[in-house]
C-alpha cells in the first residue's frame, strides 16, 4: 500500500478516536467530520470516485450538520462537568477488545484474500446509472420509499407534543 | 500483508473505535456518531472487496455502498429525531437517566 494510503488511514482513525473520546460534543462533531473526510479519501484511493464524493456530500455535508443541529437543539453544547462514560464502561471496552481481536485474527488468517492485485476497475457515472436503472431498479425504488417514510417518521417524532393529555386520541 | 488485508484492518479498527464509543459514552448523540462510524467501516469493507475482488465489473459492492449510505441517512434522521423527542420529554439526553423501560 502507498504511504499516502497509510497517512489517510491514520488521519481517519485519529479523527474517529477523537470523535469518541473528547468531552465537548461540538468538538466531537468536528472530529467526526474529519474522520468522514478521511474515509472519503480512502474511497478515492480505492478507485471508487463516485462513492468518495457521495460520502463527502452525505456525511460531511448533511449528517454532520444534522448532528450539530441536534446538539444545539438539546442544549448540550457546553463541556459536561460530570463523567461522560456510562457506569459499565469497562465491560464495553472488554467487549470491544474481543470484537477487534476476533476480526483481526480472521482477517490475518483468512485464505480467501487474493494475492495479486487486479487492474483498477472502471466505475464511471454512466456505468453506474445503467446498473441502477436496469439490474438494481427495484432496490432503488424501495430505497426511495424507505427514505420518504423515514423523513415523514422523523418529522412526526420530532413534532411538538400536545400540551393536553388526550387531544390526539379523540375518535 | 496484501492491500485487501490492510483495508480490512483499517476498517476493523474504525469499527472497534465506533463500537467502543457507542457502548461506553453517556450522551445519546455520541452513541449515534459511533453507529455512523461503524456503518462507515462496513462500507469501507464493501468497497475494498469490490476493488480487490474477482469480478468488479458487476458493480455489486459499489451499488451496495450507495444503498447503505441512503439507509444511513434515513437512520441518522430518525435517530436524531428520537434524541430530540426524548430531550423534550425528559429534559435530558443522558442515556443513564432514561431507564423507564429498563427491567
Amino acid at each position: 500500500m502507498s504511504p499516502f494510503f497509510i497517512i489517510t488511514a491514520v488521519v481517519t482513525l485519529l479523527g474517529a478516536v477523537f470523535a469518541m473520546s473528547l468531552r465537548n460534543l461540538v468538538h466531537c462533531a468536528l472530529a467526526m467530520a474529519v474522520a468522514f473526510s478521511g474515509v472519503a479519501a480512502l474511497y478515492l484511493q480505492l478507485d471508487a470516485q463516485f462513492v468518495g464524493f457521495a460520502e463527502i456530500l452525505v456525511y460531511v455535508g448533511a449528517i454532520a450538520i444534522l448532528i450539530v443541529f441536534a446538539i444545539l437543539l438539546t442544549r448540550s453544547g457546553e463541556t459536561p462537568v460530570k463523567s461522560v462514560l456510562t457506569s459499565g464502561w469497562w465491560a464495553g471496552i472488554a467487549v470491544t477488545a474481543m470484537v477487534f481481536t476476533t476480526l483481526g485474527w480472521a482477517i490475518l488468517n483468512s485464505s480467501a484474500t487474493p494475492k495479486e492485485i487486479p487492474a483498477a476497475p472502471v466505475a464511471t457515472v454512466k456505468n453506474l446509472g445503467d446498473a441502477l436503472m436496469t439490474k438494481f431498479v427495484l432496490p432503488l425504488e424501495i430505497v426511495a420509499l424507505v427514505l420518504t417514510l423515514a423523513m415523514i417518521g422523523a418529522v412526526l417524532i420530532a413534532l411538538k407534543e400536545d400540551k393536553s393529555e388526550n387531544s390526539g386520541r379523540k375518535p | 500483508m496484501t492491500p485487501l488485508q490492510t483495508c480490512l484492518l483499517v476498517s476493523a479498527l474504525l469499527f472497534a473505535v465506533g463500537f467502543a464509543g457507542a457502548v461506553t459514552r453517556r450522551h445519546a448523540i455520541l452513541v449515534l456518531i459511533g453507529i455512523e462510524l461503524m456503518l462507515n467501516a462496513a462500507n469501507l469493507n464493501l468497497i475494498a472487496f469490490w476493488r480487490f475482488g474477482p469480478n468488479p465489473e458487476a458493480l455489486t459492492g459499489f451499488i451496495f455502498v450507495l444503498f447503505s449510505m441512503a439507509l444511513a441517512g434515513a437512520e441518522a434522521a430518525v435517530g436524531l429525531a428520537l434524541v430530540i423527542a426524548i430531550y423534550r420529554h425528559k429534559k435530558t439526553s443522558n442515556l443513564d437517566e432514561v431507564k423507564e423501560l429498563k427491567g
